[in-house]
């Protein structure tokens, strides 16, 4: 087991170094919810989930979705050490004519499984293939992130209903709950909270956990797993940024740019 | 002449399709004794999914079963399923081509009583301009059993626009419909109008009226009006002495934009009947609506008779 989480430890802290990457000195991007997402995103594609990289569209195959799209550079990551493409042809990111956009687009990047970005929408869709999964009578597995500035969409509510109406137990939900949003924390911005009470309202198994410690992460996926009947959240509670020192809780690198000097001392602490 | 209903023929055209392929999914949001889906539930309960008064989510969930290659069929008013998902339609379903077909039921004026808020002058405008979206509006019952019958077949988002009220069957049996084809209704020399919806009825009406005076009218029904034929489009209107389009939608951005941007570089005079840029209102009948709004059969023969002074 201490040999597993320090083997996935080591491949967060890799997806924190290809997003660093990938970006680059001098270019915008959103670096902040990215690493926040880190540890999850190393737990479900190097351990927890069944899929294969070799046969992105393989049926049986988990799905996890990215309903805050923004952070698609993480999900970038992982799926370049997994092998989905190779590691250097990330550094294209948002070049023009690029497979990798700034927000996931499934007809240019093998294992993207929705077009996401247009906040509130991905935990619908998942919805919406754990419900496919159901009709099929299919044992696979939803796994969607939400952000917690992004549940003040009206539609994700409108989901977290729907889904406790299907009763769709094939679908976890991962709440990045980094307490910041693109313009200052949550709580002074658009206060989201209370969180547990409201998916519990609303017919959700809640599951509150650090979300950089991997053990919790595994144990609470595993949980999810045996819950049946209702769909179930896990409450992440995270650092934005995290992993990046100038970006740990920092809302200017919600979607920032790293100096030649920030970037340099970040690769070095990554490597 | 005998007239049908495009609501009624669409809930059994649905319910055919729900026998022949299991991957037929159907989803409402409260309205399907309306839009005539109720019995597709009655069918087949387990590929029916009631997803409250919430077209939002309807449509993102619809994107998501279509991931499991199921083909969903959306379902609610035409001002519902457009204007109010105009964002999911276009970021979670067309940017990524999925196949999921978004069904305006009382489109138009149709739902006469309702008001502004229910009727849906613009819903083709909106569909139209979104990339990799289809465009359908078929005439009459006869048509549209045929139209959904291709669109289920056809993988990608379109969007098909239906009446409420009972219409005249005008559409040839034994045609075949094409995505993408229009069709000559009635032959003519003199004037082409290209009609769609409700409209195509207006237009043989109104090319009944004018042979008596001796002017010979051709009605098109342009069905598809996206991904619309413009190479036909030109053909249907070369060496004619004008065109009128005739469309119970908007003048922006629905036929009477799509043909005249057809028409462009070929000097044929053209003129419209249309909605002139305003909502609709309440009343208490169709017909009181569209006479009110100049959509009827002597604002074609007038039009006509514009082009011909």
């Amino acid at each position: 087991m201490d040999c597993l989480i320090e083997e996935l430890e080591r491949k967060a802290k890799k997806i924190r170094l290809n997003i660093v990457k990938m970006v680059g000195p001098g270019n915008t991007g959103h670096f902040g919810g990215s690493c926040s997402i880190a540890d999850i995103t190393a737990v479900l594609y190097f351990h927890k989930m069944k899929h294969d990289p070799k046969n992105p569209k393989w049926e049986d195959r988990d799905r996890f979705l990215f309903s805050k799209g923004h952070a698609a550079i993480a999900q970038y990551a992982a799926l370049s050490i997994c092998g989905y493409f190779p590691e250097e042809e990330t550094l294209k990111l948002k070049e023009l004519g690029s497979k990798f956009q700034g927000h996931p687009d499934l007809r240019k990047t093998p294992g993207i499984e929705a077009n996401t970005g247009s906040l509130g929408q991905g935990l619908s869709i998942s919805c919406g293939i754990a419900a496919g999964a159901k009709l099929d009578k299919k044992t696979y597995r939803v796994y969607c992130v939400v952000g917690d500035g992004e549940i003040a969409e009206g539609q994700i509510w409108e989901a977290a209903m729907a889904a406790s109406v299907y009763k769709l137990d094939n679908l976890t939900a991962i709440l990045d709950y980094n307490k910041l949003q693109a313009t200052g924390t949550v709580i002074e911005r658009f206060n989201t909270n209370p969180l547990k009470e409201k998916w519990e309202a609303f017919g959700w198994n809640v599951i509150e956990i650090d979300g950089h410690d991997i053990s919790n992460i595994i144990e609470a996926l595993d949980n999810a797993e045996k819950v049946k009947g209702k769909p179930t959240i896990i409450l992440a509670h995270t650092v934005k940024g995290k992993g990046l020192k100038c970006a740990e809780n920092n809302a200017a690198f919600h979607n920032g740019a790293l100096t030649q000097e920030q970037y340099d001392t970040a690769c070095k602490s990554l490597m | 002449m005998k007239e049908s209903n495009q609501r009624k023929i669409y809930g059994e055209t649905l319910i055919e399709l729900g026998k022949e392929n299991k991957n037929i999914v159907v989803l409402e949001a409260d309205l399907g004794k309306s839009t005539m889906t109720y019995q597709f539930q009655q069918e087949f309960p387990e590929r029916y999914f009631e997803m409250g008064i919430a077209e939002a989510d309807m449509v993102s969930f619809a994107a998501g079963l279509s991931l499991t290659d199921k083909i969903p069929f959306v379902n609610t008013f035409a001002v519902f399923c457009t204007g109010r998902p105009y964002d999911q339609i276009r970021q979670g379903v067309c940017i990524g081509k999925l196949n999921v077909k978004i069904i305006g039921s009382s489109a138009g004026l149709s739902d006469f009583g309702d008001g502004a808020t229910h009727q849906s002058v613009e819903d083709i405008a909106i569909m139209r301009a979104i990339p990799n979206m289809t465009v359908i509006v078929p005439c009459d019952g006869i048509e549209t059993k045929k139209v959904i019958r291709a669109v289920a077949e056809y993988d990608g988002p379109v969007y098909v626009r239906l009446t409420r009220n009972d219409i005249v069957d005008i559409f040839p049996e034994d045609q075949e419909f094409q995505i993408g084809k229009p069709y000559i209704i009635r032959d003519g020399k003199d004037i082409t109008v290209f009609a769609i919806g409700v409209m195509v009825s207006m237009a043989l009406k109104a090319a009944d009226e004018l042979m008596k005076e001796g002017v010979s009218v051709r009605v098109v029904d342009v069905s598809t009006l996206k991904p619309l034929d413009e190479k036909a489009i030109i053909e249907l209107a070369k060496g004619m002495k004008g065109v009128v389009t005739a469309e119970e939608h908007s003048c922006i951005g629905g036929l009477a934009s799509a043909i005249t941007y057809a028409l462009r570089g070929n000097a044929v005079p053209v003129e419209v009947v249309a909605i002139q840029d305003v909502f609709g209102q309440s009343a208490h009948s169709y017909n009181d609506l569209l006479v009110h709004y100049g959509l009827t059969d002597k604002d074609i023969v007038e039009k006509i008779k514009n082009i011909l002074k």
